[in-house]
């Protein structure tokens, strides 16, 4: 008797099956990982649960990281509708909050200050559009592989970045701090609610919904489509390809800059060490687990947002590494890729004496 | 002292370059069956700690060397699972497994940073060593290079002549023909995948037990990602792997000397240099059309017709 995986005659999936395939796997994962440090599976999972949504405090700062992830999970998914893999967000992240610590810090306070946030918001963008530039043309040009090239980006930003806090941005009156000084009032993004939840949150949210029309209902979501789906059908349609990957690598740059503007500008307020820490690898789980569609994006977000928020709390509390929710990230993207098999198959039974159809 | 000086740099070259040879072999076994994993990254990582762990709990760096290249091996049988039995997205499960891996040897080698382990040192091959330049550059290093002198020209002749090596290639190049003369392609790209995962543990291995003997976290730094780009470079082949892996080590050797010899040139610049070369590398490769050597099949996946 073995287990074989048939064609359904109706593809679909049910949600509650669907999310008791993902969730079981990656709950019993995590179990296995707390007994191997010692801890108890249970308690560790308490204090996480605690950790994300014990209070009002803990819930905003769910939100707070769901910023960032909304704004990269956007950026991979948009270029994945094209079979584009922007491995490259935290690079792209990382140049956002380049650009908008350069004008925050050089030229804010010669402007007036209604006119600082709009352009601190374009700063970011460009930034990241900028920092996907080159893989893009790349792409277009001459097909380089832009996984590789998005990629090795990533490592050039980080260290321009530390250049940057360690050598000429760097605080005169920091005393050794590896940062630039704080921005100016102007530059601050407003925040809401006594938390630190900041005016990110409201652009993520509209650029959810901006993708969701654009893709859906426009002729350039049309486009976009069709290459992804099929460049043959594409090139006989007459859709120029190449300009269309680069528009929509600039697009997804320009959102990861957004995230870097968003931590830089409503976080940190100046650019300093604890800019690169994954939000660019992690809008690849949130763009995948939303099945790339940007209404979904901001859901699984949170839902990420909450794993990371609760690793941090087990961190704290039970001095057990962080890093155990980039664990459970990866068995959940993981996860993910194993279930949807079962929107078009179905498992079944086969006695060995049973002919298969 | 400049030709002192260059022949060091050789032999160190050599042995930056091993790490990354030894995964970029493994990408091409994996890519020549038909399955991409671009989880190397986190194969290296898990390898890397694996290797350090079981070194510094036996004593032996010979059982830490295998028990890396046995732990990427069980990492990609992770990719292998979800891709050939559930037909996942190659490309999606190959970036999960480098967040998982890296993810999972942050996470249980915490502990172990600043521990030391028993690792590799170089020695004098007999004779070989004696060869006028090429012996210091090439016959004075610790045992993990020299037998991965042996497995370029092994894998050569496996892809090559052995029955076993071509059933691989069909499996990546033409599943339906491969189908059709009795071959499992399943079969084969499971051998693929745990094979490469096993080589690019492997070379995570050689990192912390030969190149820097400590163990510390992100240790593989993008040496997985820059393995996956020289198989583009290398057309595939295993000859070519090598070269591309001895490129990539002399420009770090290279860049590390610079900045110990404290050059006006800022060590940010030094630092980005094995990235820009990778970007520059891969470029040239497209030049050269890089998809009439690929994998016909490449990242495929197939019906299981059993």
């Amino acid at each position: 008797m073995r287990l074989k995986l048939e064609k359904k005659a109706h593809s679909g999936l049910r949600i509650v099956p669907l999310t008791l395939m993902i969730a079981a796997p990656v709950l019993l994962a995590g179990a296995v990982l707390f007994e191997a440090v010692g801890a108890d599976p249970l308690a560790a999972y308490a204090v996480m649960l605690q950790g994300a949504l014990g209070n009002w405090f803990n819930c905003s700062e769910v939100l707070v990281k769901a910023i960032p992830l909304m704004l990269t999970g956007l950026a991979v998914a948009v270029a994945a509708r094209m079979q584009l893999w922007n491995i490259g967000c935290e690079g792209q992240l990382v140049c956002g909050g380049i650009f908008a610590a350069g004008f925050a810090l050089y030229a804010a306070d010669a402007l007036p200050a209604p006119a600082v946030i709009p352009i601190l918001i374009l700063a970011g963008f460009a930034g990241g559009a900028l920092w996907a530039l080159i893989p893009a043309l790349l792409k277009a040009r001459w097909n380089v592989n832009e996984i590789i090239s998005t990629l090795m980006f990533n490592y050039v930003a980080v260290i321009l970045m530390q250049h940057l806090y360690f050598g000429p941005w760097r605080d005169p009156m920091g005393r050794g701090f590896p940062g630039t000084a704080m921005f100016v009032r102007s530059a601050w993004l407003p925040r809401f609610f006594h938390t630190r939840i900041h005016l990110g949150l409201f652009i993520a949210l509209g650029a959810a919904l901006l993708l969701y029309y654009s893709l859906g209902h426009t002729t350039w979501g049309y486009r976009v489509t069709v290459i992804g789906l099929s460049p043959q059908a594409a090139r006989y349609a007459n859709f120029d390809a190449g300009r269309q990957q680069i528009a929509v690598l600039l697009i997804s740059g320009g959102l990861a800059g957004l995230a870097g503007m968003g931590e830089v500008c409503g976080i940190h307020l100046r650019l300093q060490q604890g800019l690169a820490v994954g939000y660019g690898y992690d809008g690849i789980i949130v763009a995948f687990l939303a099945y790339l569609n940007p209404l979904a994006v901001p859901l699984v977000a949170l839902l990420l947002a909450g794993l990371i928020v609760g690793g941090e709390q087990l961190q704290a509390v039970a001095h057990l590494p962080a890093s155990i929710s980039m664990v459970l990230e990866g068995c959940l993207l993981l996860a993910i890729l194993a279930a949807t098999v079962f929107s078009t198959h179905r498992l079944r039974i086969v006695r060995d004496d049973e002919e298969g159809p | 002292m400049t030709e002192n000086f260059a022949i060091s740099l050789l032999a160190a070259a050599v042995q930056s370059g091993t790490p990354i040879l030894y995964a970029t072999l493994g990408e091409i076994l994996c890519e020549k069956s038909g399955v991409l994993n671009l989880g190397v990254e986190g194969i290296m990582m898990i390898g890397a700690l694996a290797g350090f762990m079981a070194a510094a709990s036996t004593g032996s760096p010979l059982l830490g060397f295998l028990a890396g290249g046995a732990c990427g091996a069980l990492l990609a049988a992770v990719h292998g699972w979800v891709c050939l039995s559930f037909r996942g997205n190659q490309v999606v499960s190959g970036l999960a497994l480098t967040i998982l891996g890296s993810g999972l040897a942050d996470y249980l080698g915490t502990p172990f940073v600043g521990r030391q382990a028993p690792g590799f040192d170089p020695f004098a091959l007999p004779l070989l060593s004696r060869v006028p330049l090429l012996g210091d550059i090439f016959f004075n290093q610790d045992l993990l290079v020299y037998i991965s002198y042996l497995i370029v020209p092994l894998m050569w002749i496996f892809l090559r002549n052995t029955r076993w090596g071509l059933s691989l290639r069909c499996a990546g190049e033409n599943p339906d023909a491969a189908v059709a003369n009795g071959i499992s392609v399943t079969a084969y790209r499971w051998m693929g995948t745990l094979g490469g995962g096993f080589l690019g543990g492997l070379g995570g291995a050689y990192l912390s037990l030969a190149y820097t003997h400590l163990w510390s976290n992100g240790l593989s730094a993008g040496r997985g990602w820059i393995a996956v780009a020289l198989v583009i470079f290398a057309f595939w082949r295993p000859e070519r792997a090598l070269m591309g892996a001895y490129l990539f080590g002399g420009v770090m050797a290279f860049q590390l000397r610079l900045q110990a010899a404290g050059t006006s040139i800022p060590s940010s610049i030094l630092l980005m240099l094995p990235y820009a070369l990778t970007i520059f590398v891969i470029v040239l490769a497209s030049w050269r059309r890089p998809q009439s050597a690929m994998p016909t099949s490449l990242g495929v996946n197939v019906e299981p017709t059993e």
